[in-house]
């Protein structure tokens, strides 16, 4: 059984407008210790996603509803408030794009890590404090003991990234969800964080899932990727698999737009033209078609239905696009 | 990556200082606020001792000695009673010292859970509780104080408690403004991720650090309550004649401003100090409460970072 399976989840925030369908009908299962990207571009679903199996969506306004999610089975969203306080930082963790302002700036480093420390695994004061400074060396701050004593305005961002895994990890959680958790950061920092990250999930088996508009970091970190657009997921498939054979308008198009910096391509980079659709109206057709360089006639005529490209690669798109 | 070799340290286990008590730590720093604390320290040491202290009896009329000019025997002269300046002054402090200290503490135990419970919950609770709030503040406040106090009969208890309530709405409304900042941060989000619940959200999240406006804001309570007392014993509600207190004492004197000015002189002067130590006090407060704010001597972490 997968760790977390997430079938037909529909997140939808209700407006003057009318309701804002956020996610339409996402499914996927994540299995132990698997590294599943998340990928597409701002305001396709993917941290609303990652909010909803956090159960962090706040309702009212918002409204989660799915056929199934559930996490080593419990049933995600048949928490109460109080249930699902007590999974949130103990079996799933999440940390969030700004390092910067992810942490309190009047409270200490270790006030902040013993207080999850101290509420998660009920330890006292002095062993809260030595298991926070564990953690922090593992993390690679040095001086972790004076360090608990710095406030966050202190640290880099880097630093403050670090600081966040520290605490996410900190009660050993089946799932780390990072939203975008490299975004802020510099190149070389970037690197170091997915590093860091990389190894210690990959020590301690937790699955992860891992945000971002950026295929070269999903690339060098990921196992699987689920491409997002307009809060549903278009076309899945393993990393290499993706990569090699994109069969999504979508993904070819957001290929196109990333840069790569070795040479093997000298071509311009290609912007994808016009915006993402309105998510109050209901999309009949592929969500895709208004900006799609490569659709075909049967584009226009029905929705897309999932097929199948390869062993679990699959993309919800009519165009052929083999090589 | 290499694991960092922890320090070891000098004393038996690893410590964390508490965050206030490394802002207390920061207070004595803050010059102006060290002077603000000591001089209210000094006016309420007075106010306690004043049977010890005053030279005279507060309210011992003697009209042979009547507006007197500062001298040896008086140290502040005398006003149209004959009556002691300076020791009315250090009596007159324990009425206007508890007045203000009250009314603050009366305000932030009202008007600051009430602000963040209306910003913390939202919705409905926040609606109700600020429509309420409104209420309070379509009256003029000193009018609503006066009406307060003529329904519960004039006594410097009631008169406290009339400024606690007309006071109470302006810093609830200021705490829910504030809340409602802070509660959108990533941090909140971040820390509810961790499984904090709302009581860890609102006490150390959210109060910590809407806490330097609120300072600010007690300060300025602080003041007011004194001066509002001044208003309502000079109105006849309050403080009783010939019972001291600073407003009172303030109020009277302007009818010999030309012939006595020190009559008026030293209750303004005591209320200018106590409202200046308080002001600087509050500078100090908000700044040793938020650590950016700190002037730290270069540390290990900034020099790392």
């Amino acid at each position: 059984m997968p760790l977390l399976r997430v079938h037909n989840l529909r997140t939808r925030f209700a407006t003057d407008l009318g309701a804002v369908r956020a996610v339409e009908g996402v499914s996927f299962d994540l299995e132990e210790g698997e590294v599943l990207g998340l990928v597409g571009e701002s305001g396709s679903g993917k941290s609303v996603t990652a909010l909803s199996i956090m159960r962090l969506v706040p309702e009212p306004p918002g409204k989660v509803t799915a056929d199934a999610m559930t996490l080593a089975g419990t049933d995600l969203l048949r928490l109460s408030e109080a249930e699902a306080r007590e999974i949130r930082g103990s079996r799933m963790a999440m940390i969030f794009q700004d390092p910067m302002r992810s942490l309190n700036p009047v409270l200490t480093i270790g006030r902040q890590m013993t207080e999850v420390l101290r509420r998660h695994q009920k330890l006292g004061g002095a062993a809260a404090r030595r298991r926070a400074i564990e953690l922090l060396e593992t993390v690679g701050i040095p001086m972790a003991e004076r360090r608990l004593r710095s406030y966050p305005h202190q640290f880099s961002g880097g630093m403050r990234q670090r600081v966040m895994i520290a605490m996410a990890l900190s009660c050993n959680p089946r799932l780390l969800i990072a939203d975008e958790a490299t975004t802020a950061l510099d190149v070389t920092i970037q690197a170091q964080i997915i590093d860091l990250v990389k190894r210690l999930t990959r020590e301690r088996g937790t699955s992860v899932i891992w945000i971002s508009h950026d295929l070269g970091v999903v690339a060098g970190l990921c196992d699987r990727v689920n491409v997002m657009y307009a809060g549903t997921i278009v076309e899945s498939g393993p990393i290499r698999e993706l990569f090699h054979r994109p069969s999504h308008g979508y993904t070819l198009a957001l290929m196109g737009s990333a840069a790569r910096v070795d040479g093997s391509d000298v071509r311009r980079l290609s912007p994808i033209e016009g915006v993402p659709p309105n998510l109050i109206d209901p999309i009949p057709l592929c969500p895709f078609l208004p900006r799609c360089r490569v659709s075909v006639a049967a584009c226009r005529a029905r929705p897309p239905v999932p097929r199948q490209f390869g062993a679990g690669h699959w993309a919800s798109c009519f165009a052929d696009l083999a090589p | 990556m290499a694991l960092a070799q922890s320090p070891s340290s000098d004393d038996a286990g690893p410590r964390i200082t508490g965050s206030l008590r490394l802002a207390a730590r920061q207070f004595p720093r803050h010059r102006a606020a060290m002077l603000g604390l000591i001089c209210l320290a000094l006016l309420c040491l007075t106010a306690a001792l004043a049977t010890w202290i005053a030279p005279y009896d507060p309210v011992q009329i003697k009209l042979s000695a009547k507006l007197k000019p500062p001298s040896l025997e008086h140290w502040m002269g005398t006003d149209h009673f004959g009556r002691d300046v300076f020791s009315r002054l250090i009596y007159g402090g324990r009425t206007s010292l508890s007045v203000g200290l009250l009314v603050v503490g009366f305000a932030f135990v009202m008007g600051v859970p009430l602000g963040l419970a209306s910003g913390y919950f939202g919705g409905r609770i926040d609606n109700l509780l600020m429509r309420l709030v409104d209420a309070f503040l379509t009256f003029p406040p000193l009018l609503l104080a006066v009406a307060l106090v003529g329904l519960l009969g004039p006594d410097i208890q009631n008169v406290m408690l009339a400024l606690g309530l007309v006071q109470a709405p302006v810093l609830a409304r200021m705490v829910r403004g504030s809340t409602l900042a802070v509660r959108e941060e990533v941090y909140v989000t971040a820390a509810r991720a961790l499984g904090a619940g709302p009581g860890r959200i609102v006490l150390s999240h959210l109060l910590r650090n809407v806490m330097s406006p609120i300072v600010v804001q007690l300060t300025i309570v602080f003041a007011a309550a004194v001066v509002s007392e001044a208003s309502l014993s000079f109105l006849g509600f309050g403080t009783q004649p010939p019972q001291p207190s600073w407003g009172r004492d303030m109020s009277e004197a302007r009818r010999f401003l030309g012939e006595a000015p020190w009559m008026f002189l030293a209750p303004t002067g005591a209320i200018m100090l106590c409202v200046l130590s308080i002001n600087f006090m509050g500078d100090g407060l908000r700044d040793a409460l938020d650590p950016r704010a700190w002037r730290t001597r270069r540390t290990v972490s900034q020099a790392e970072s």
